[in-house]
């Protein structure tokens, strides 16, 4: 391999006078590269973490918040969820199947590091239109790779959201989520206890694949990147489902006194912050590393991103049997070196010293960049842009034009390539709620789980986006019959190193941060991305979140298919018309524009807890939150969902008809109810102060929408049904 | 009845099937490691889904030599039940205990979804408690389940009424529209000459409670245990 300057591995002339500074020398070869991973964005969230920390991260509910591989959340009888989201953008962009795979790899890891057992995967993507070949090349690439490695892992891919827009043209977003359960006394924290304690490198042969990974994810995608392919690695998931049936074991035993995955920056980072965590020391010898490749020097050892790798710290004396176990599966695990009280970070190659570094500047010591925000001209102009001007279109023509607008049809191509029903939990299945719902075996618990993030919002107004984003996730629970309890970002931007850019990123966290603070749902892990741009320009601001609820019985859980002729349809929220950043804006009038709708906090927490109480008491017969496309679609997807017709009324006293049919203001949602119960819901709808509307009734095979007593739409649900459910498949045909 | 599931390195419904046996059937169950060489005290066995080898060479080709296989071979020539699903019928066919090959899904995509199934016949250990025609809606989840053989085996098959499940639709309509995958004579599950081996794509063990959305896949374990209790018993 070609020898890089520090400048190619990403390293500034600040960071590197910085370095010498430390060191007191000039760093050689692997210690600059030791340094230059460890301080890439990545690794060191040296631009983020100011940020970061104005996230609410406590709560009765949080056991570990941000700081460990992932957040662990009770859910009572002494267990506990473990979770996190994680970006795999730039590998995905370059090399879509492999780089969504080993996404996947990467965060399935990252949970079973924790000692949990990984019950569900979920994932957010964003890609181009779907009229360009390439956007459909790298769609069908990572929801192969995406498929082909969680089913193989035997892992349900649950649910996920996927949009479309030219701002991801040349930066598609690939963001995985993992969830796994786990006791609360059997959590496996990554701690680097005693002096003199063994380290281990377990699990796949270390390779020349993904070097400088993740000083690849931290800067702009360009043209130049194609060279970067051998930066992407290669998954093998069967080799990472015996990992996780080994570990597991070991974590049963009680063998391990800290572990650790290899990911972003391979040994490095993980020697690094598992010996940080207690201020120790570390040696380790690369000759010892199990390698697949001859000739690799200690820079290349150290930074491989081989995958289905796992570092750990035995307890004394067990390192017999770990072995033992790891034979059993027919995997490598070798002692490389030892905890020291040095407090420095030792590289050895036989009997020679490679590299020596004090451990804490590389974690610690990362630089923290705050940068300069600069409101961009766009924002005030898409503000005050006068929506009142805008002609109203045919409302049937529009609907239809929403149900085939890939944003909003099905989404069955992509998910039927997903095993979503192995382990046998899975009680909601894609497509058939707001959320996933999975149950938790010997229990009446369900765990409700979704992502969510409209970037179309955010990018207009990204402080309301923001919050829109955690209301929106919290909301689908609660839609599902679940409690939110706490939240996992991805948050993928551009080059903060652009004002404009990371004044979207300020504000748009600070949006997320209240609105998690007001709903209760702490930050408790997460991942940021950064850089996502191209010669193009940025990406929408795209801060992802996934959060868990849960359901105390789930035989109580609620989906979003309207049930039985006769039901009342009612609206659970207020009649607003606001188009500011709606599908309906794009799609019909080739506008992304306008005023978001605001978010009100106080609203929303009340809905959220009447939907709850509402399920709960087994009042709804349906519950659908109102999302892109408004409430026409909302209400064609429940009835496409129960192949049943209904009837909407509106009232254009109530405003334009093309807003009350397709705004996406939030706090709304749409749900049915047999008549017989309509009493006891209107005395909790009074109880919890929340507006609510009959607007309709379940009936038919047609969907029928009348303004003021006049129809203006019929459409048979069949039709409907069609429209929606070939669109994307039509695309990718 | 004492129920065994064959665990492969990279089996991952190894877990449904116990499950399903010990918690929804209520009989005993035990999981048997690969590396085992015995499979003695066992009224049946079952080859569980997944991807064991990783699919390497070829779907249950590198299972197919595992230590246990011998002595699941024996149990089958000796008249025990044994049951393949998905994976665990990939490895029936490289074992030899059923004839044919799988080729990849005719749209060369995994397939998760919900499909029906006509049963064919309800005299075999497998569907005794089903009716015959009978439609049963279970979920399917493969890359490879496009159930290929030549035309005489197709014939034998035929003959020998050996085609348990077949794919159709909720009438139960037979028609290349409603095979999910290209199958030859839209075959999803076969068994074998004497009757007590059944290899399926479909996942019976994933929809055997309600909660999971049906109950359809329940009988056919039951079957097992209705035939035991008529002839073990």
């Amino acid at each position: 391999m070609k020898e890089l300057t520090y400048r190619e591995m990403g390293l500034t002339d600040a960071e590197y006078s910085q370095i010498v500074t430390i060191m007191n020398r000039e760093p050689n070869y692997l210690e600059t590269g030791l340094f230059a991973v460890m301080w890439s964005e990545h690794c060191g969230y040296k631009n983020s973490r100011p940020l970061l920390k104005t996230f609410p991260t406590v709560g009765p509910q949080v056991i570990h918040g941000p700081g460990e591989n992932a957040g662990v959340v009770d859910i009572g009888d002494g267990q506990a969820l473990v979770f996190k989201i994680e970006s795999h953008n730039h590998p995905s962009a370059i090399e879509p199947y492999q780089g969504a795979a080993t996404g996947v790899g990467g965060i399935v890891r990252d949970i079973f590091t924790m000692g949990a057992r990984p019950i569900a995967s979920l994932n957010s993507l964003r890609f181009g239109g779907l009229e360009d070949a390439r956007v459909r090349e790298l769609l069908s690439g990572v929801v192969a790779g995406i498929g082909d490695y969680g089913n193989c892992l035997g892992i349900p891919t649950v649910g996920g959201e996927v949009y479309f827009n030219e701002a991801y043209q040349g930066n598609p977003l690939v963001n995985a989520m993992c969830v796994g359960l786990v006791k609360k006394d059997e959590i496996a924290l990554a701690v680097a206890s005693e002096v003199g304690s063994l380290i281990m490198i377990v699990g796949a042969k270390t390779g020349r694949d993904g070097i400088h990974g993740a000083t690849f994810a931290s800067e702009e995608l360009s043209e130049k990147s194609k060279e970067k392919r051998p930066s992407v690695q290669v998954g093998d998931p069967f080799m990472e489902k015996l990992l996780i049936e080994a570990c597991l074991e070991l974590i049963q035993e009680d063998l391990v006194a800290g572990m650790q995955d290899l990911g972003a920056a391979g040994l490095t980072s993980s020697i690094a912050e598992s010996a940080s965590k207690k201020g120790r020391g570390v040696e380790v010898d690369v000759l010892k590393v199990p390698r697949r490749e001859t000739g690799m020097n200690p820079y290349e050892v150290m930074l491989s991103e081989s995958q289905e790798r796992m570092l750990i710290i035995p307890r004394p004396g067990t390192e017999h049997r770990i072995k033992e176990i790891f034979d059993k599966w027919g995997l490598d695990a070798v002692a490389i070196g030892k905890v020291t009280d040095d407090g420095i970070f030792r590289v050895m190659e036989g009997e020679a010293v490679a590299g020596e570094v004090p451990v804490m500047a590389l974690t610690e010591g990362c630089p923290v960049y705050v940068r300069t925000a600069e409101e961009p001209e766009y924002y005030a102009r898409c503000k005050a842009y006068d929506l009142t001007a805008l002609p109203e279109i045919n409302s049937r023509e529009a609907l239809q034009k929403l149900l085939a607008s890939p944003n909003i049809a099905s989404k069955k191509w992509i998910f039927s390539q997903y095993d979503y029903q192995v382990m046998t939990n899975t009680a909601i299945i894609p497509g058939e709620g707001d959320a996933a719902v999975l149950r938790i075996k010997g229990t009446r618990k369900g765990v409700a789980l979704v992502t969510d993030c409209n970037s179309r919002m955010v990018y207009l107004d990204p402080y309301q986006g923001g919050m829109m984003a955690v209301c929106e996730a919290a909301r689908n629970l609660a839609c599902v019959g679940a409690k939110p309890l706490a939240l996992t970002n991805c948050l993928n931007f551009g080059n903060p190193e652009k004002p404009n850019i990371y004044w979207q990123m300020k504000n748009a966290i600070a949006g997320m941060s209240t609105a998690a603070q007001a709903l209760d749902t702490p930050v408790v892990s997460g991942n940021v991305s950064l850089y996502n741009e191209t010669a193009q320009g940025a990406i929408y601001p795209t801060p992802v979140v996934g959060m868990a609820g849960l359901l105390q019985d789930i035989e109580q859980r609620c989906d979003m298919a309207f049930k039985d002729s006769g039901d009342l349809i009612i609206l659970l929220g207020r009649f607003r018309d606001e188009l500011g950043g709606s599908e309906y804006l794009s799609v019909c009038h080739g506008l992304e524009t306008g005023a978001v709708p605001r978010v009100n906090l106080e609203e929303e927490i009340s809905l959220l807890n009447l939907i709850q109480n509402l399920i709960r008491a087994q009042l709804l017969q349906s519950c659908h939150d109102i999302s892109e496309g408004g409430i026409a679609v909302t209400v064609a997807e429940s009835a496409i969902m129960g192949n049943v017709g209904c009837t909407i009324k509106i009232n254009s006293q109530d405003g334009r008809v093309d807003g009350l049919l397709f705004s996406e203001a939030p706090g709304r949602v749409v749900a049915s109810v047999k008549r017989t119960a309509m009493d006891r819901l209107v005395q909790l709808v009074v109880d919890y102060k929340v507006e609510m509307r009959i607007i309709g009734t379940v009936g038919g095979d047609e969907l029928v929408i009348e303004d003021s007593g006049t129809e203006i739409t019929r459409l048979p649900v069949r039709e409907a049904s069609r429209i929606w459910r070939e669109a994307i498949e039509c695309f990718m045909k | 009845m004492k129920f065994g599931v064959v665990v492969f390195p990279g089996s991952n419904c190894d877990g449904d099937c116990y499950n399903m046996i010990k918690d929804v059937l209520c009989q005993e169950v035990d999981y048997i490691w690969h590396k085992e060489t015995a499979v003695t005290g066992y009224d049946a066995l079952i080859l569980p889904g997944g991807f064991s080898y990783g699919d390497y060479l070829r779907t249950g080709a590198i299972a197919r030599f595992s230590p246990i296989m011998p002595a699941v071979i024996d149990f089958a020539h000796q008249g025990g039940l044994l049951l393949g699903i998905c994976n665990g019928f990939q490895i029936l066919l490289e074992a030899g205990l059923l004839p044919g090959a799988m080729l990849r899904n005719r749209s060369l995509k995994f397939i998760c979804d919900k499909v029906y199934l006509k049963v064919k016949r309800n005299d075999t250990p497998f569907s005794n408690k089903l009716q015959p025609n009978e439609v049963i809606n279970v979920p399917i989840a493969h890359g490879e389940g496009n159930y290929f053989c030549d035309a005489e085996t197709l014939a034998e098959l035929q003959r020998e009424n050996r085609i348990l499940f077949t794919y159709c639709n909720s009438n139960g309509q037979e028609e290349n529209a409603f095979n999910p995958n290209g199958s030859v004579a839209n075959i999803a599950g076969i068994i074998n000459k004497q009757g007590n081996v059944l290899g399926m794509m479909p996942h019976p063990e994933r929809c055997s409670e309600q909660i999971l959305g049906g109950t359809d896949g329940y009988n056919i374990f039951a079957s097992m245990l209705q035939s035991f209790q008529e002839v073990g018993c």
